[in-house]
């Protein structure tokens, strides 16, 4: 066997593909070939390292040197003079945006300091498409030790007292869910990993899959010892291709060394494992709609109870986890439930991966503990607000959550703080906004997101949402008011209390929280037929500034309804009857001489 | 199989996919995903093609295409452009992204360009926030794009 001397570990995730890594590991691969260094040098395509805001990212190990934003020409100097000299090159390190300090080690950065990495353990570390790789890490370790030497009852019994809870949103407690699906008689059982990741904005769960497929497969295996079931699907959207691509190489790889089929490990224990896919519908996140669309029909939910551990996937009892509440569960047993339980606030346990997204300056994937305040997420880890502009909202949970104002900011996150203030944990996606961002327009973006993704069966849902987004539209048009703000109100409790099903009734939070925190900015709306972010264009007037106008006549050009007037160095105006706000003036001014309000 | 108004190897093709399935129980949005990947669309023939094939009533096959927003009933064109509408996405201004390639190519939503070299079609989140705006043509990501990028795009499209 060949010993490296050093591995470049370079992302490989969707967001790092997206920026170039194929081409820099195929210059890696090329340079180092041509320094005959190919026995002494590996490089390792790995998942995602969440810090997308600088990808591609390269880590060099043992070195243990981080480099950011890395392209085919950064690698070729690399080679030159990290691998054959021995010198870091300073000019590609990540640099401290404030202190502008040069940082070595991943873990020296704001990014990386406060994050515990349970679920997001072996991304960035392994190769997702080498299984020998994640048995190097204690792979399959657990699954080993569960069979040979834990009785089903007694690793339920350790899955509950670690506290762990459904990451999918819910945040029910995971080992009572197992408890309850072993209970169920039956002669078949089955689990399922729920990866139909629909909240937009959130990608914890394909990093997962992307980066560490074995350790959802091997979860789902114990997973399937404690209920007493012998078949697993994973259901999965299709828009995630390379997750797909890496699951079906994990699959393969686990059959081949006897971890899944029959008797896995001499044990006499067997359990198979398939893909589903998705296609492309928010409510199949729902259990009852996913078990409807893996059994080929239209992804609709139907009522609880029954629930799924009683009767589910071809009505036998089955159990439905999220990909991140599995990839928890072999750290669990090994590390014991004492462990994992002395993380987090007292309700919530562990970590919990969040999708930082939006205006902040360091877009990425989070792993930190509960009871992180989101100042501590939000300008620490993602280093602030970009471009120096003002903390507006937070939005956690999807289209099922709600907006969170700064003055929440210190509030600890957990499961039941976030339910306190308004929204929820939902699957962890965290989209910052600022300033520029208009609340109502935010939450018409929301609404009209769950108008469309309706499964249409039940009224309140498919009518009710209809109805709160034409009254928004009519807000946004500046056609609002007052009473239309009573009837939003009034709407959506009503949609909230006799939906069918999760969607239906968690769809109205968005416009209700922002109603809740930014009450202010809905009344600008309506009564002053304003808008105070500058969003919405219906109510925004174009004006010219007469001192900084040099009256280049440019604008008047450009202007698609003939609009503005004026003579050839004189202040022009805008004609606002004939405007139709389409910003092309502004767009053109080279004098910042146009402004909207 | 000449009753079916379908390309004769592709139709093949696909029965070969169905045949091979060792579940067929429940597998019918693979199926659909596997048509959808030969035929590029689709059409009421192949739904009812898969629908005879499977045992399966014609209206139900119907019913779980038009539930799902990844299934498409029309053709599309050479080349498919995909707008990410995920939240991250329209914060940093996808909304404006979709406005310039519908007006740069003269289309509506869903709808091909009058050439047929181009669709237009919006999707929820392809998970690289990252990147945000994202736009997808063909498999490839474009993160980071600005409305003067579209053109530009646009042109590395039109030429083949």
């Amino acid at each position: 066997m060949v010993k490296y001397r050093m591995d470049l570990l370079v992302c490989g995730g969707t967001g790092c593909q997206a920026s170039g890594s194929s081409e820099v590991v195929e210059t890696f691969k090329k340079e180092i070939e041509k320094e005959g260094l190919e026995n002494e040098i590996q490089v390792i395509t790995t998942g995602c390292f969440g810090f997308c805001e600088k990808g591609p990212i390269v880590k060099i190990s043992p070195d243990n040197v981080f480099y950011v934003e890395v392209t085919p020409e950064k690698a070729v100097r690399i080679v030159k003079e990290h691998i054959i000299k021995g010198r870091v090159v300073e000019d590609y390190l990540y640099k401290e945006p404030e202190t502008k300090e040069v940082l070595h080690e991943q873990n020296e950065m704001p990014f990386y300091k406060k994050q515990l990495r349970i679920a997001l353990r072996n991304c960035g570390f392994i190769d997702p498409e080498n299984i020998y790789e994640y048995i190097a890490v204690d792979g399959y370790q657990a699954l080993g030790k569960v069979l040979t030497e834990m009785t089903p009852e007694k690793v339920i019994e350790e899955i509950k007292r670690s506290g762990l809870r459904g990451r999918g949103g819910g945040g029910f407690p995971t080992g009572v869910k197992w408890e309850m699906t072993r209970k169920s008689k039956s002669n078949q059982k089955y689990v399922i990993c729920n990866a139909d990741e629909g909240d937009p904005g959130a990608f914890m769960d394909r990093s997962i899959l992307e980066g560490d497929p074995h350790s959802v497969l091997e979860a789902m295996a114990i997973c399937g010892y404690c209920i007493g079931a012998d078949k697993g699907y994973i259901y999965i959207r299709a828009e995630y291709p390379l997750a797909i691509q890496r699951l079906r190489i994990a699959i393969n790889q686990a059959y081949e060394f006897g971890l899944l089929g029959k008797n896995i490990l001499g044990t006499g224990f067997n359990f198979d494992i398939d893909l589903k896919y998705g296609a492309g519908a928010f409510i199949c996140g729902e259990e009852t709609a996913l078990i409807n669309s893996i059994e080929g029909g239209r992804g609709e939910p139907t009522v609880k109870p029954p629930f799924p551990a009683q009767k589910g996937l071809w009505k036998q009892p089955t159990n439905i986890n999220n990909v991140e509440t599995f990839a928890n569960i072999c750290p669990i047993l090994l590390k014991g439930a004492d462990w994992f339980s002395s993380i987090g606030t007292e309700k919530s346990k562990g970590t919990k991966v969040f999708a930082l997204a939006g205006k902040v300056n360091n877009v990425g994937l989070v792993e930190v503990p509960m009871g992180l305040t989101l100042r501590e997420i939000i300008y620490e880890l993602g280093g602030g607000i970009k471009g120096d502009k003002k903390f507006k909202a937070v939005q956690t949970g999807g289209p099922s959550g709600g907006c969170i104002p700064a003055q929440n900011l210190d509030t600890p996150i957990d499961y039941d703080t976030l339910t306190q203030i308004g929204s929820m944990m939902g699957s962890g996606g965290m989209i910052v906004m600022d300033e520029d961002d208009c609340m109502v327009n935010i939450a018409k973006f929301y609404l009209e997101f769950s108008c469309e993704e309706s499964c249409g069966r039940c009224t309140a849902c498919r009518v009710g949402n209809t109805r709160m987004l034409e009254i928004l539209n009519e807000i946004t048009e500046g056609k609002g008011t007052m009473e239309h703000l009573d009837e939003l109100k009034e709407l959506g409790q009503i949609i909230k209390d006799s939906s069918l099903c999760g969607l239906g009734q968690t769809s109205p939070n968005p416009v209700l929280s922002t109603m809740n925190f930014f009450w202010d900015e809905y009344v600008a709306h309506v009564k002053d037929k304003n808008c105070p972010a500058g969003v919405c264009t219906a109510l925004l007037k174009y004006f010219i500034l007469p001192d900084k106008c040099v009256g280049c006549t440019a604008c008047a050009k450009v202007c698609p309804t003939n609009a503005i007037s004026g003579e050839v160095r004189k202040t022009h105006i805008i004609d606002q009857e004939k405007c139709i706000k389409c910003g092309a003036c502004m767009a053109t001014c080279r004098f910042n001489a146009i402004t909207r309000r | 199989m000449a009753e079916y108004n379908l390309d004769h190897d592709k139709l093949k093709k696909l029965e070969t996919y169905i045949d091979n399935l060792q579940e067929k129980e429940g597998a019918l949005i693979n199926i659909l995903h596997e048509a959808q990947d030969i035929f590029g669309y689709l059409s009421k023939d192949v739904q009812l093609f898969i629908a005879r094939k499977c045992g399966i009533p014609a209206a139900k096959v119907f019913g779980v295409v038009t539930f799902y927003s990844y299934f498409t009933m029309e053709p599309r064109g050479k080349h498919v452009v995909n707008i990410c509408m995920g939240t991250a996405c329209f914060v940093k201004g996808a909304d404006k992204i979709l406005a310039e390639f519908k007006r740069l190519l003269d289309i509506k939503e869903g709808n091909m360009s009058e050439d047929g070299m181009f669709t237009i079609d919006t999707l929820r989140c392809v998970g690289a926030c990252g990147l945000a705006p994202v736009v997808i043509v063909d498999g490839k990501v474009y993160g980071r794009v600005k409305v003067e990028d579209v053109e530009g795009i646009i042109k590395e499209y039109k030429q083949d």
